[in-house]
């Protein structure tokens, strides 16, 4: 494996131009999502799903009778402990060389399970081929030495593309800037190893709680207690062969 | 500016990194005010009360770059003693002439120097009604009106009648205060963003403003504009890095076809169209400026070389040089005035190309009832945009005031190759001439333009090649042949820029300074010539930024001459050394005895600091080493404009013709010479409409949406027409979040989505309180993500000096609900214009 | 024989470092063989975006005589590579499938569109511009003075259009004596 790549989303210097969500399309060749009108701010695009793999929310606040407008590009969080690809019966997801979380077209049959198992609800299923559709973190691309489409066109370096411990010391240092600069609600989000889905590998720099943005505050793996429940039924089989074994021996 | 200008932003959020802050003064609440430091909302159509008052705010703190504005502005000049400010005449200067709604300009004079008397009559080309009519502005689009010689000075600045103490007293009145009254801006707000420039401003700092069509779109535009360079050359911020007024233009190459004009009132290189009063025949077209002082004063080389580049060996000494085939003007030939005479059907035949007036310009139906009275329209786009479809879907066919069966208009759609599919330049909003190389061939029947153009000009070449008629002459004698490339016979782009460029007895030309007046050179336009120095095309020249210095010359070429910051001789002071180390960009070097630095100088490269001129020297040798401003005829930055404008020397604040409000300043309502098109289809709202109503664009879409609406990535982006107002106007009108509204003025009614916002703010000027309107226009009916055009509700009224019409700032009413259809529509417009 | 069994993913499970399936062992012949279309491409292009005047570099991919991917060039001192959401469909601009590439023709009164050869057209066009021109022909004015100019004709458009189309039109209309020639810098 070479290094772990991943996505840094700066929400702080977003201009919410939506040149991610295009370049995107582009590159990947996804269909259009309609066009309704959401009333949601400037965002018409409304959530990830299988055709948006990049998505900007606007949120309007009123703080201290002023307005702020926050803007935030989403993605997939290619996250250490991935649901998605721990229940994907058939191999479509799989972990690429880039530690990225991967779902090959050519495989996926369409069960769907992977779409419940995203604590983020991004990963989904097109409506017209059945299958699963989320961001590749262009993984033709990065293959090639290429960024990935949304940090290419991203005008002013919110979306930051790059070796995941890199891009985790810069956003360290960002976070401090903005802390000095007296900017004490900014945080960061999907950063830590330490949280429920060992760490994301698209991580963000978010000025308000998560839910604000549509973010699970605390995000976890949804087969986080699978080994313990296998070991549990593992268990369980047991005792019940032993049980079993002992009625047919007590037969005897 | 991150609405409009994204990948430009990139440099606002960088410098905004380093520590620059970043203040956007906006009537609406945008992408830009969401990353800005100081976001300041302020009521549409009174930026000169709001700009005024920072020069005020210089002027009475003393916080002038006192050593800049003595050396390098007029501040020091003395006006003529009749000279009558606003202050005196309560809103109006000397001058004005009532029944003509004109200004004679003569009392607005410098003492000592009278304004230059062309072969015509003076006031013609400096002010005045004709200067008014023809636009003759726009020609100062590369420099200044003419005066001449030198005025009488006092450097002291004390003089009463000195420029820097007439703009004292003009802009005395412009407090915080009247900030507040006329803008809606509280007085803290203003002092905020006053001091914060006038910091950010000096020897070792520089303030940029950024501005689009928000300040060109008014009765008073161009005084915006005016405005803001008065107050950067009072703080020293023109001609440096980091400073200027930039202007952020919307389409790729709106530049370059202002250089090279499709444009009325100009030839190529600013070059003004002939008047049929004033210029009987070359020696009085060129007699005006043949005497100037300044770098226009060597246009008599530059129109000849223009007319030998278009008439070849057909022009010379002993005619003229062909002066007399140019075509002359004798008013406005403006687009707005073009569609008045397409109403009145004198104009038939009309070209649109990359253009939808129909949604794009102001007043939507006076557009497309000329559209439906021409014999026939030739529509050359992408798409099919609006304003080839007028006769079929037209809002005028669903109310049934035209009927596609009785609309005798022949049309042709000729489709265009996209930039993909053809060579050429861009120019882009820094001046900068940039090559797109061809990478495919158009589909279909698709064709560049220059094919169109080019075989167009055959075939009526050919069908007038046998004429005896003289008025065919210009048409026979025209150099038209270009070298022809590929089975489609797409005339090559490389060789009609070589015309541009220009060539002389030895080849192709490398610096306009080479051009002659004696017919030795031909020049397609002036400023350009240079892009293919040495033969080479400049502008397809791509070194990365990353190999070379920050202000990257090698990168495309800027006219003219290949620099980036014009009159750049401004960053260093006027003994030839740089203002400070920190803003270092050009400067004299003694030992080699020319000008250096990153950029190429933009001056004689080796006039010395302190050359004084030689009495009666002409041209650029009239201007001292210290006089940075080579394309003025005195060098200077123009505090106070002596010649040139249609309304006024300085600025002042009117009232947009279209106001709830009354002018606090002055008992002067509107700019009293405003260019009005009294048509029953373009009526002026009276009393009836409460509401302000400001256009804008979004990130999403591109003007009046052909080349965005019909994509399925941007249309679902911003799917629909929508209107935002403030939660506090939903709230007095009953206008529901999603819900529809009916917006009106008395031209017409259209319907948009509601989008109650906090963004949208109602501002408190003193007692009243202002609610604005910010419609988005880019809608149309075609295309996939479709609405009502906001343009058909705005009135054509426009600036007297360039013929820009006001959009930015207008009146309306606004009810919830859908609009009425068919003829209830027009009834309900109706009976507004009864109530007023 | 045994290649083929050793690309099975159950054996390549099995044998290899990925015992979960999670990652090597589940890689499809079709993950195998990605490759961005860019390096793919026949030609890269240099190009500048059309739509607003920041100037930003495009690099056009061209694969088989089409258009495959346009992206912001990174060499670029104004874009540094960058686009914004207009200047990232450009290849759905230049691509559209609504894109008119055939001739249309109205006739006065008409309600439909038809057909028209280009060849044709241009032949229309070009009686038209002598005729509107003749009939609207002013050669001086009431005082006698020299007009030389036609009303009959006007055009709109330029500003998204190259420097090189802007000459050629106003040097054909300046010399057809055509005055009402503007673009969107009016507007």
């Amino acid at each position: 494996m070479t290094e772990r790549m991943g996505f840094f989303t700066d929400t702080s210097v977003c201009i919410g131009c939506k040149a991610c969500e295009v370049a995107c399309k582009t590159w990947n060749d996804i269909p259009a999502d309609g066009v309704d009108l959401l009333g949601m701010s400037y965002d018409n695009t409304g959530s990830l799903d299988a055709n948006t793999w990049r998505h900007v929310a606007f949120i309007e606040q009123t703080v201290q009778d002023d307005t702020r407008w926050l803007m935030s590009s989403d993605v997939c969080k290619h996250c250490t402990e991935a649901g998605c690809l721990d229940v994907c019966p058939t191999g479509a997801l799989f972990r690429t060389e880039f530690d990225t979380v991967v779902v090959q077209a050519d495989i996926c049959n369409g069960c769907g399970y992977c779409v419940p198992a995203c604590p983020f609800g991004v990963i989904d299923r097109r409506e017209d081929d059945g299958r699963a559709w989320k961001c590749t973190m262009c993984y033709d691309r990065i293959g090639d030495g290429l960024m990935p489409a949304c940090a290419t066109a991203c005008p002013t370096e919110s979306i930051q593309y790059g070796p995941l411990d890199e891009l985790r010391e810069r956003a360290d240092e960002r976070l401090a800037e903005l802390h000095s600069r007296g900017q004490a609600d900014a945080r960061l989000y999907g950063h830590s190893p330490d949280d429920g889905v060992g760490g994301a590998g698209a991580f963000f720099l978010l000025l308000d709680e998560p839910e604000v943005y549509g973010l699970p505050s605390n995000p976890v793996v949804t087969t986080r207690d699978l080994p313990a429940m296998w070991k549990r039924a593992g268990l369980a089989a047991v005792a019940v062969a032993a049980g079993v074994a002992v009625s047919f021996l007590g037969r005897r | 500016m991150a609405e409009c200008h994204p990948v430009g932003f990139q440099w606002v959020m960088e410098a905004k990194a380093r520590g620059a802050k970043i203040i956007h003064v906006d009537p609406r609440f945008t992408r830009t005010s969401a990353v800005s430091d100081v976001f300041v909302p302020i009521r549409a159509g009174s930026d000169i009360a709001f700009l005024g008052a920072l020069v005020n705010y210089v002027l009475t703190h003393g916080k002038e770059f006192r050593e800049y504005v003595v050396a390098y502005t007029n501040a020091a000049a003395i006006i003529n003693e009749d000279f009558k400010d606003t202050e005196d005449l309560d809103g109006l200067f000397s001058g004005f002439d009532a029944e003509k709604r004109a200004y004679d300009h003569s009392s607005w004079a410098y003492q000592g120097a009278e304004a230059q008397s062309g072969a015509g009559d003076p006031s013609d080309r400096t002010g005045g009604q004709q200067h008014r009519a023809t636009a003759q502005a726009e020609q100062h689009g590369s420099g200044g009106a003419t005066v001449s010689a030198k005025p009488d000075e006092d450097p002291t600045l004390e003089h009463p009648r000195c420029v820097f103490q007439i703009l004292k007293r003009h802009y005395a009145r412009y407090t915080p205060e009247m900030v507040e009254e006329v803008c809606g801006v509280p007085a803290a707000k203003f002092l905020e963003v006053a001091e914060a420039i006038t910091a950010n401003s000096g020897r070792d700092r520089t303030t940029a403003l950024c501005y689009a069509v928000g300040w060109t779109q008014h009765t008073v535009g161009v005084q915006y504009i005016r405005t803001a360079s008065i107050l950067q050359a009072l703080l020293g911020n023109i001609g440096r890095p980091g400073g200027g007024i930039l202007a952020l233009r919307g389409h790729a190459s709106i530049q370059g076809s202002t250089d090279i004009p499709t444009l009325f009132n100009i030839l190529p290189g600013y070059i003004p169209m002939p008047h049929a009063r004033q210029h009987l025949d070359l020696a009085s077209f060129v007699a005006e400026d043949a005497g100037r002082t300044g770098f226009w004063g060597n246009m008599d080389s530059y129109t000849v070389s223009l007319l030998k580049a278009w008439w070849g060996e057909h022009a010379t000494a002993g005619n003229d040089f062909c002066f007399d085939y140019l075509p002359r003007l004798t008013g406005d030939h403006g687009t707005y005035s073009t569609v008045l005479r397409q109403i009145e059907g004198e104009c038939k035949g009309y070209f649109l190309v990359g253009e939808n007036p129909a949604v794009g310009s102001a007043n939507g139906k006076l557009q497309r009832l000329g559209l439906a009275n021409l014999d026939w329209l030739v529509v050359r786009d992408l798409q099919m945009i609006e304003s080839a479809t007028f006769w079929r879907n037209g809002p005028e066919i669903e109310t049934g005031e035209l009927r596609t069966e009785e609309i005798g208009t022949e049309v042709f759609f000729m489709p265009a190759a996209a930039h993909t599919e053809k060579d050429g330049s861009f120019t882009n909003t820094q001046r900068l001439l940039q090559w797109h190389h061809k990478a495919v061939d158009p589909p279909g029947d698709a064709r560049s333009d220059l094919w169109f153009y080019y075989h167009l000009g055959k075939l009526i070449r050919h069908r007038l090649r046998d004429s005896t008629d003289p008025r065919d002459l210009p048409v026979q004698h025209l150099t038209w042949s270009y070298v022809e490339e590929g089975p489609l016979g797409e005339p090559s782009a490389e060789s009609v820029l070589a015309e541009i460029n220009g060539t002389g007895p030895d080849g192709p030309l490398s610096a306009y300074t080479q051009l002659k007046n004696d017919g030795s050179t031909s020049c397609g336009c002036w400023i350009y010539c240079g892009v293919r120095a040495d033969g080479v095309n400049q502008a397809a020249r791509r070194k990365p930024g990353r190999d070379q210095t920050w202000v990257a010359p090698d990168w495309g070429w800027a006219w003219p001459a290949n620099r980036r910051i014009i009159y750049n001789r401004a960053s260093a002071d006027p003994d030839g050394n740089p203002w400070s180390e920190r803003k270092k960009y050009i400067w004299w070097d003694s030992a080699a005895g020319r000008w250096v630095g990153a950029d190429v100088p933009d001056f004689e490269p080796t006039k010395p600091p302190d050359f004084e001129p030689e009495e009666g020297a002409r041209a650029q040798d009239a201007l001292g080493g210290a006089d940075p401003f080579i394309m003025q005829t005195d060098g200077k930055a123009w505090l106070f404009a002596p010649a040139g404008l249609a309304d006024g020397p300085l600025p002042a604040h009117y009232e947009p013709l279209e106001s709830p409000y009354s002018n606090p300043l002055y008992a002067q309502q509107v700019n009293p010479t405003l260019q009005r098109y009294d048509h029953p289809a373009n009526p002026y709202n009276g009393s009836a409409f409460p509401y302000v109503v400001t256009t804008y664009r979004l990130t999403e879409h591109h003007t009046a949406g052909g080349m965005s609406r019909t994509l399925p990535y941007l249309s679902e982006l911003q799917p629909e027409f929508f209107c935002e107002v403030s939660p506090e106007l939903a709230e007095e009108r009953g206008l529901e979040h999603l819900g529809w509204a009916t917006i009106i003025t008395s031209r017409s009614a259209i319907e948009a989505r509601v989008m109650v916002t906090r963004r949208m703010k109602p501002l408190r000027m003193r007692e009243q309180v202002v609610h604005q309107v910010g419609l988005p226009y880019h809608w149309g009916p075609n295309g996939l993500s479709i609405g009502d055009a906001a343009n058909d509700i705005l009135g054509v009224a426009a600036d007297p000096n360039v013929h820009i019409q006001e959009a930015k700032a207008a009146t309306c009413d606004i009810i919830p609900g859908r609009r009425p259809r068919g003829q209830a529509l027009l009834d309900l417009v109706a009976e507004y214009r009864r109530r007023g | 024989m045994r290649q083929w069994l050793s690309s099975w993913p159950v054996i390549r499970q099995v044998t290899g470092d990925d015992p979960w399936g999670r990652g090597n062992a589940v890689r499809s012949a079709a993950t195998e063989r990605t490759a961005p279309r860019t390096a793919e491409a026949d030609s890269v292009t240099r190009s500048i975006c059309p739509y607003c005047a920041v100037g930003c570099g495009q690099q056009v991919f061209v694969k088989d005589g089409r258009v495959t991917q346009i992206e912001g060039d990174p060499d670029s001192p104004i874009s540094r590579g960058r686009l914004c959401p207009k200047g990232s469909a450009s290849k759905q601009l230049v691509t559209s499938p609504s894109r008119v590439t055939q001739v249309l023709y109205r006739r006065p009164y008409g309600t439909e569109w038809e057909q028209l050869d280009l060849d044709t057209a241009m032949e229309m066009i070009a009686d038209r511009v002598v005729e509107a021109r003749n009939e609207a022909w002013q050669q001086q004015d009431a005082e006698g003075r020299t007009l030389r100019r036609t009303l009959g004709i006007a055009s709109l458009g330029g500003a998204t259009l190259d420097n090189e189309e802007n000459y050629l039109m106003k040097k054909l209309y300046t010399a057809l004596g055509a005055v009402q020639i503007e673009n969107q810098a009016r507007i």
